[in-house]
C-alpha cells in the first residue's frame, strides 16, 4: 500500500553512501512488510537494493547470506553435495506464509529483522548455528548468534541505526543431518510450530521456532531418549513460554511442538 | 520516470513511498485490483520484467527503467482504455472456458499468477496459488482453468435454458477490461477518509478540526455536526421499517471500536490521512459491554437510549430490557408432552462464532453530481434501489435527484446489503459540491462492516424409538452487535426454516437478539440459518446414533414431505409452497455417492476416518415483500435490450437474464443486451439478496420477455395477415406461414417493448444435503476432508455450470466458516482480526472439489421451473462436518470453527 508519510526515498549506491540515521528511517530491503501495513511513524525510505550486496557467498568454511538475499534466490542456489542439510533451505522457503511472488522480493535479512516467531528464516540459520553481522552507524561491524538477534516477536538487537548486513553460518552445520517439522492450523498457514533436528557427531540439537516466541534451542552430546527429549522442553520452556496468537492457542502449540520433537528424534535416531 | 507498461512507455511522477498498484492505477490501468492492499489476496498481481509480483508491495520508485506488463497487456501490447484483444492469452481463454470465476474480482491476479508458473507449478496449484484469494468459486473452477478443462457452452445455443453459458462479461473480466465500482476516473475527484473511535463506548465532547483544515489539500471535515439528525438503519429491506432506526450518519455517541468519529475530505488520500492525524477528539468514556448474555442483565450499560432508536418490525423486542434488539418467540402443539413422551432426547448449546465476508472489493462508492445538478452514486452494492430511496430519506431529497448505478460488484454475499459508505459520500457531496470517493481497506471490512450475528443456540430435540421427533426446541442468543442492521430478520430466518424442514407437532422458539458495545453483525450468506442448522442437524445426528439410525433415514423419517404443512412455530397462513420437492432425491444421491466413492485416502495410518451428513430447507424468496421490474424492447438491428435492476456480483445472474429472455423470445442469448444495476433502468427493484436473483427478477424478466414475444408475434400476424398462433419467433425474425418477418423489419414499425413485475410470492422451497468422509488426526487435531458432496434441488437448472459454481462456492465459504475464520475481539471490543494474514480464508489448498449432484425438479413457483441456489448451498456445512469428526473421533464439537488448536482436546478426550 501506499506509505502516505514518506517523504524521501534514498537510495545509496555503496556502504559509504548510507546516510546518517534519523528517527521516522527505516531500512527498504524487498519492502514485503514495509509496505504491507500503515506505517504511520516512517519519514524516510533508505533503499538497500543499490548497495549490490552479493545475495550467496561460500567457500569451505562459511555460508554467508546477505541480508538483501531473496527468498527466491536462496531457493534456487545450488549447494555442494557434500552439505546434506541443503533441503532445509527448500523446506524453510516453502514454509513462509507469502508465496512464491512474495519469494520474489522477500529477503532472509528482512524475514529476521521482522523477527516474527514464524519467520522461517529465523528458523534456517538459528537451526544452522548462523550469526548475524551487524554493522553500526559508524561502519563498525559486531557479530551476534540467530538465537540472540531474535528477541521476541517484532524485536530483534539491533540498535538504533544498526543494519543487518549478512548472515554467517558454518560449513559444519551444513554437513549435519536435518529433521524439518510444522504444522499449522490450515495447510499452508502460518507456522503453529516449526521445529528444526540436527545431528552429527558432535551431537544432536532441537530448535524450535513458531510456537515460542522466539527462538529456543536444546543441545545433546547425541541422541536423547523420548522422555529425556520433553524433559528437556518442559525444562526450557515453561508453561507460560509458549506463543499465543490467532496462528495457534499456546497449550496447542505446547503440545504439537512435543508431538514434531518426538517425530524428528527418532527420524535423527535412525 | 519512465517505465513501459504493456508495451507503452509511460511517464510517470512518483510520490515518495507510493507503491507500483496504484501508480499503475494512475496510469489508468484499472485492470489492477485491491483486494487487501497488503501483499495477501494476490488480485494486483502484474508481471515485472516477466516476473509475477504483488504490485502492492513493490515500492513504485523501484519500476523506473522496467517493463510491467497487467492483466490488460497479457495477452499483447495495448493502451489504456483499449478494448479487448481480439487474440486472448491462452491462460485467459482457460478461464473463460472454465468460467474460472464469479464476481471476477480476483480474476486478473489469478490470471497474472497461473500464466507465470512452470509446469511443475501447475502440478500443485495448492502451493502455487497460496497467494491468491478467490471468495466466489471454491477454486474447483480455476483449477479446471489452469489445467484447460472447458465446460462453457457456446453463446449462440438455441434452447438456452439448461444449457451452461458463459457469462457475458467473460471477455471483459478476463482480459481486465469489466470496469467494478471505483474502475473510473474523474477529474476534479476528492478522497475521503474516516476517523475511526478507539473507544467501545464514549460520548464525543469536542472535534477541533482546525489543524485538519490547515493541512494543505484538506476541503472539508465532516462530524456529527454536519451530518443529518434522522437515523436509519444500514441495514437494507423492501421496508424500511423491519429494521431499527439506530444509526446516524455520523453520531455524537461512540458504541464500538472502529466506529465513524469524523470525515476528512481532502485533494488526495494522503492529505486526507493527514487531516485525520490531525484532528483532535475529545471524549468521555462509558462503560461497555461486549458478551450478549451480560448485555441482558438488568445492570448492563446500555448500547442505545430507549428513546433514541425505533425498534425493528420484524421480530421486534417485547421484553423491556433497552439492550434488546429483537426477539422471536413461538410454540406450536405442547412441546413440555412431546419431551415427556420421548425415548431419547439430546440437548446441547452450540455456539457459532463471528465470520465476515471477505468479498474481494471492499465497500466503496464515489459520488458527484451529473451535468443536471443531480446526485448520482456509483456503489458496490447489491441493492440501489434501496440505496437510493434510503438516501432520499436521509436528505430529504426528492426520488428523480438521486440516481444509484453500479458497475461490476466484486462480490457481496449479504455484506453489500447495507449501506456502509454511500451515506458519507452523499454528505461529502452535499457539503463539497465536488465528485467524492471513498474506497474503505481491508482492515476498515474487517473492523467496521459488517459480519455473521454469532450465535449460541441451545437445542432440544426429543425422539420415539422409531425415531420420529416428539418435540424440537430452540433458545437463540444473537450477538447483532452496536446496531440492529437486519437483528429482527436473521434471528426469525434463523429458527424459521431450521425446524420447518421437519415435521414434528410441538415445536418452540424462544430467541433473542442482544445489542452489545462491538462491530455490528448483518446480513450474510444464509442469514441465521447457518448458525440454527449447525445446532438442530447435529442433534438429529446424536440423535440417530442414539436410536441405531443411519443418518440419512433418520431424515427420511422425519422431514417434511409435500402435504406436509410447512411450520416452525406459527400456524399463521403463509405463501410458502411445494413448488416441487427434491429433498428425497437429495438424500439418496448424496448417500449413494458417498457410498460409492471413499474419496482420496487418508494421510496416515493414524488418522481416523469417519463420514456425516447434514440437510438445510430455504424458502426460495425472503419474507415480507420483495420485487423486480423488468423491461424489454426491440432495437432497430433486430436485437434485444433487457432493462433489470439486479447488480451483477458474482451471483450470475446476468447470464442466466439472458438465457431466460433468449428462451421466451426463441432468439440467442448473444442477442439479448443487458441494463442493470441502475435506478434509471427500471421502476423499482428490491435487490439481490436473499437468493432472488433469478427466481424473482428471473420471473419479471420472463414476464416482460413473453408479452413481447406475443406483441411480435401479433405484429408480424398483421403484417403477412396470418393467424398469430401460426408465427414463431426464431433467432432474428418472426416465422410466418407466407415469409420470414425480420426483427428489424418489425422494429421500424415503432417502439417494440414491454414490461414485466414480480413481486416474490408465492414462495417455494429448496434442499440441499451435504455429507462429507473426513480425516483425522488423534493427536495434533488436524482434519482433512477425503470426500466432498452436495446434493442440491434448484428445480430447472437454468445454467448448470454457473449453478455448480454457486453450490461449490457455497461450501467453501462455509468451510472457512467451519474450520478456520473466526473474528477474533480483544478483551477491549477491538477486532484482533483485521487482515487476511490473520483472517485465514480459504486457499486453493484448503478446499476439495465437491460432487455437485442436482435433483430432477421443475417447480411451479419460479420462472421456468427454477429455485434459489445461491445461499443454501452454505448452510448444511459444518453440521455435516461437524457430524462426520463426530463418527470419526467419537467427539461432538459444538463450536465453530473446528480449528485443530480447539478440537485436539477434545478429539484425544474421546480416543482415551
Amino acid at each position: 500500500m501506499d506509505l502516505d508519510t514518506i517523504t524521501a526515498v534514498l537510495a545509496p549506491r555503496g556502504s559509504d553512501d548510507i546516510p546518517e540515521w534519523r528517527e521516522g528511517d527505516a531500512w527498504l530491503a524487498g519492502g514485503t512488510w514495509l509496505f504491507s501495513q500503515p506505517q504511520p511513524g516512517l519519514t524516510r525510505l533508505i533503499d538497500l537494493a543499490g548497495l549490490g550486496w552479493p545475495a550467496i557467498e561460500r567457500d569451505a568454511e562459511t555460508l554467508s547470506l546477505s541480508a538483501t538475499c531473496t527468498i527466491a534466490e536462496l531457493d534456487r542456489h545450488e549447494w555442494p553435495a557434500a552439505w546434506i542439510a541443503a533441503p532445509l533451505v527448500g523446506q524453510c522457503c516453502r514454509a513462509l506464509l507469502g508465496s512464491f511472488k512474495i519469494w520474489n522480493r522477500a529477503t532472509v535479512g528482512g524475514n529476521l529483522c521482522m523477527a516474527l516467531p514464524a519467520g522461517p528464516m529465523i528458523a534456517l540459520t538459528a537451526a544452522l548455528d548462523g550469526s548475524c553481522v551487524i554493522r553500526g552507524p559508524d561502519g563498525a561491524e559486531r557479530r551476534l548468534s540467530v538465537l540472540d538477534f531474535v528477541l521476541g516477536p517484532q524485536e530483534t538487537a539491533l540498535r538504533s541505526g544498526e543494519i543487518l548486513r549478512r548472515i554467517a553460518m558454518p560449513a559444519a552445520a551444513l554437513r549435519r543431518r536435518t529433521a524439518f517439522r510444522r504444522i499449522s492450523l490450515s495447510p499452508n498457514g502460518r507456522s503453529g510450530a516449526l521445529t528444526i533436528g540436527t545431528r552429527d557427531a558432535e551431537g544432536f540439537a532441537l530448535t524450535v521456532t513458531a510456537s515460542t516466541p522466539r527462538p529456543c534451542q536444546l543441545r545433546f552430546p547425541g541422541v536423547p531418549e523420548a522422555a529425556e527429549l520433553q524433559a528437556a522442553l518442559h525444562a526450557a520452556i515453561p508453561d507460560d513460554g509458549w506463543y499465543d496468537d490467532v496462528h495457534g492457542a499456546p497449550d496447542w502449540r505446547a503440545h504439537v511442538t512435543g508431538l514434531l520433537a518426538e517425530e524428528i528424534r527418532q527420524e535423527l535416531s535412525l | 520516470m519512465r517505465l513501459t507498461v504493456n508495451g507503452q512507455a509511460q511517464d510517470a511522477t512518483v510520490r515518495p513511498g507510493q507503491c507500483l498498484r496504484t501508480l499503475l492505477r494512475d496510469l489508468g490501468w484499472f485492470g489492477v485490483k485491491k483486494g487487501c492492499d497488503a501483499g495477501d489476496c494476490g488480485a494486483c498481481t502484474v508481471h515485472l520484467d516477466g516476473e509475477p509480483i504483488h504490485s502492492c508491495l513493490l515500492p513504485a520508485h523501484r519500476a523506473e527503467g522496467h517493463s510491467i506488463t497487467t492483466i490488460e497487456g497479457l495477452a499483447g501490447p495495448c493502451a489504456p482504455g483499449s478494448t479487448p484483444p481480439d487474440q486472448l492469452h491462452p491462460m485467459q481463454a482457460g478461464f473463460v472456458a472454465a468460467q474460472g470465476f464469479q464476481c471476477g474480482f480476483c480474476t486478473p491476479g489469478m490470471i497474472m499468477t497461473a500464466a507465470a508458473l512452470d509446469q511443475g507449478q501447475r502440478q500443485d496449484l495448492a502451493t502455487a496459488l497460496k497467494g491468491n484469494l478467490c471468495r466466489c468459486t471454491g477454486y474447483r473452477a480455476i483449477r479446471d482453468a489452469v489445467a484447460g478443462i472447458g465446460h462453457a457452452a457456446a453463446a449462440d445455443a438455441h434452447e438456452p435454458v439448461g444449457c451452461s453459458l458463459p457469462a457475458p462479461a467473460s471477455l471483459g473480466i478476463v482480459s481486465g477490461r469489466t470496469a467494478y465500482t471505483l474502475d473510473r476516473a474523474m477529474p476534479g475527484l476528492l478522497h475521503l477518509k474516516v476517523l475511526r473511535s478507539p473507544h467501545a463506548h464514549a460520548e464525543i465532547l469536542s472535534i477541533d478540526r482546525t489543524a485538519a483544515l490547515a493541512v494543505p489539500g484538506v476541503v472539508a471535515v465532516l462530524t456529527h455536526e454536519d451530518a443529518p439528525q434522522a437515523r436509519f438503519s444500514t441495514g437494507r429491506h423492501e421496508d424500511p421499517r423491519d429494521d431499527a432506526a439506530d444509526t446516524r450518519v455520523l453520531d455524537p455517541v461512540i458504541r464500538f471500536i472502529g466506529q465513524r468519529v469524523a470525515a476528512v475530505v481532502a485533494e488526495s488520500e494522503a492529505a486526507a490521512q493527514a487531516g485525520l492525524r490531525a484532528l483532535r477528539v475529545e471524549y468521555r468514556l462509558r462503560p461497555a459491554v461486549f458478551d450478549p448474555e451480560e448485555a441482558l442483565r438488568p445492570d448492563a450499560p446500555l448500547v442505545h437510549d430507549p428513546a433514541d432508536r425505533t425498534p425493528g418490525a420484524d421480530a421486534p423486542p417485547l421484553h423491556p430490557h433497552p439492550n434488546l434488539a429483537a426477539e422471536a418467540h413461538g410454540e406450536v402443539g405442547d412441546v413440555e408432552a412431546g419431551f415427556a413422551s420421548a425415548h431419547r432426547i439430546y440437548e446441547a448449546e452450540y455456539v457459532s462464532q463471528r465470520v465476515q465476508h471477505a468479498h474481494l472489493e471492499t465497500h466503496a462508492a464515489i459520488g458527484w453530481r451529473d451535468e443536471a445538478g443531480r446526485l448520482t452514486l456509483r456503489a458496490s452494492t447489491q441493492v440501489p434501489f434501496l440505496t437510493r430511496d434510503a438516501l432520499c430519506a436521509l436528505f430529504d431529497l426528492p426520488r428523480d435527484q438521486v440516481r444509484v448505478v453500479c458497475g461490476r460488484v466484486g462480490g457481496g454475499f449479504g455484506g453489500k446489503q447495507e449501506m456502509l459508505v454511500e451515506d458519507l459520500v452523499t454528505l461529502a457531496v452535499l457539503k463539497t459540491g465536488r465528485p467524492v470517493k471513498y474506497e474503505t481497506t481491508r482492515t476498515e471490512n474487517f473492523s467496521a462492516a459488517t459480519t455473521r450475528h454469532p450465535m449460541r443456540v441451545r437445542v432440544k430435540i426429543g425422539a420415539a424409538a422409531d425415531g420420529r421427533l416428539t418435540a424440537i426446541s430452540l433458545k437463540v442468543l444473537s450477538n447483532t452487535g452496536a446496531y440492529g442492521n437486519h437483528a429482527g430478520g436473521v434471528l426469525h430466518h434463523g429458527c424459521n426454516e431450521s425446524i420447518a424442514a421437519y415435521a414434528c407437532p410441538n415445536k418452540r422458539v424462544e430467541g433473542y437478539a442482544a445489542y452489545t458495545h462491538t462491530l455490528p453483525a448483518g446480513a450474510f450468506r444464509g442469514y441465521g440459518l447457518s448458525q440454527a442448522i449447525f445446532a438442530v442437524e447435529s442433534a438429529m445426528d446424536e440423535l440417530a446414533r442414539d436410536l441405531g439410525i443411519d443418518p440419512f433415514d433418520m431424515r427420511r423419517r422425519n422431514a417434511v414431505r409435500p402435504g406436509d404443512p410447512l411450520v416452525s412455530t406459527s400456524l399463521e397462513p403463509h405463501d410458502v409452497r411445494y413448488g416441487s420437492y427434491g429433498l428425497d432425491q437429495c438424500l439418496d444421491r448424496a448417500q449413494a455417492a458417498l457410498a460409492a466413492d471413499p474419496g482420496a485416502a487418508p494421510p496416515g495410518p493414524d488418522w481416523l476416518v469417519g463420514q456425516g451428513m447434514a440437510m438445510a430447507m430455504i424458502d426460495t424468496v425472503p419474507p415480507r415483500g420483495h420485487f423486480a421490474h423488468a423491461g424489454i424492447r426491440l432495437e432497430a438491428d433486430g436485437t434485444y435490450a433487457l432493462s433489470v435492476g439486479t447488480a451483477e456480483f458474482g451471483n450470475g445472474t446476468s447470464t442466466v437474464h439472458g438465457q431466460i429472455a433468449a428462451q421466451a423470445l426463441g432468439t440467442t442469448p448473444d442477442r439479448i443486451r443487458l441494463i442493470q444495476a441502475d435506478t434509471d433502468a427500471v421502476a423499482h427493484d428490491t435487490g439481490a439478496y436473499g437468493s432472488t436473483g433469478t427466481v424473482v427478477a428471473g420471473q419479471a424478466n420472463f414476464l416482460a420477455s413473453s408479452a413481447l414475444a406475443q406483441k411480435l408475434r401479433e405484429a408480424a400476424a398483421e403484417k403477412t395477415g396470418a393467424d398469430p398462433t401460426a408465427c414463431r419467433l426464431t433467432r432474428d425474425s418472426v416465422a410466418t406461414p407466407t415469409r420470414l418477418v425480420p426483427l428489424a423489419e418489425l422494429a421500424e414499425g415503432g417502439a417494440m417493448a414491454a414490461e414485466g413485475r414480480a413481486d416474490g410470492t408465492p414462495r417455494s422451497v429448496a434442499f440441499n444435503v451435504q455429507a462429507f468422509r473426513v480425516a483425522v488426526h488423534p493427536q495434533t487435531g488436524e482434519v482433512r476432508i477425503l470426500k466432498s458432496i452436495q446434493a442440491a434441488d434448484a428445480g430447472t437448472v437454468i445454467n448448470p455450470m454457473q449453478c455448480r459454481g454457486q453450490v461449490e462456492g457455497g461450501v467453501a465459504q462455509a468451510l472457512g466458516a467451519a474450520l478456520y475464520e473466526n473474528l477474533r475481539l480483544e478483551p477491549d471490543g477491538s477486532v484482533l482480526t483485521a487482515t487476511f494474514r490473520n483472517y485465514h480464508i480459504p486457499a486453493c489448498a484448503d478446499v476439495p472439489d465437491t460432487q455437485v449432484i442436482f435433483a430432477d425438479t421443475h417447480d411451479s413457483v419460479g420462472p421456468l421451473g427454477a429455485k434459489s441456489m445461491s445461499e443454501s448451498p452454505f448452510n448444511p456445512v459444518a453440521a455435516a462436518l461437524g457430524n462426520a469428526i463426530r463418527d470419526a473421533t467419537g467427539a461432538r464439537l459444538t463450536a465453530t470453527p473446528f480449528a485443530p488448536d480447539r478440537i485436539f482436546r477434545a478429539v484425544m478426550d474421546a480416543q482415551a
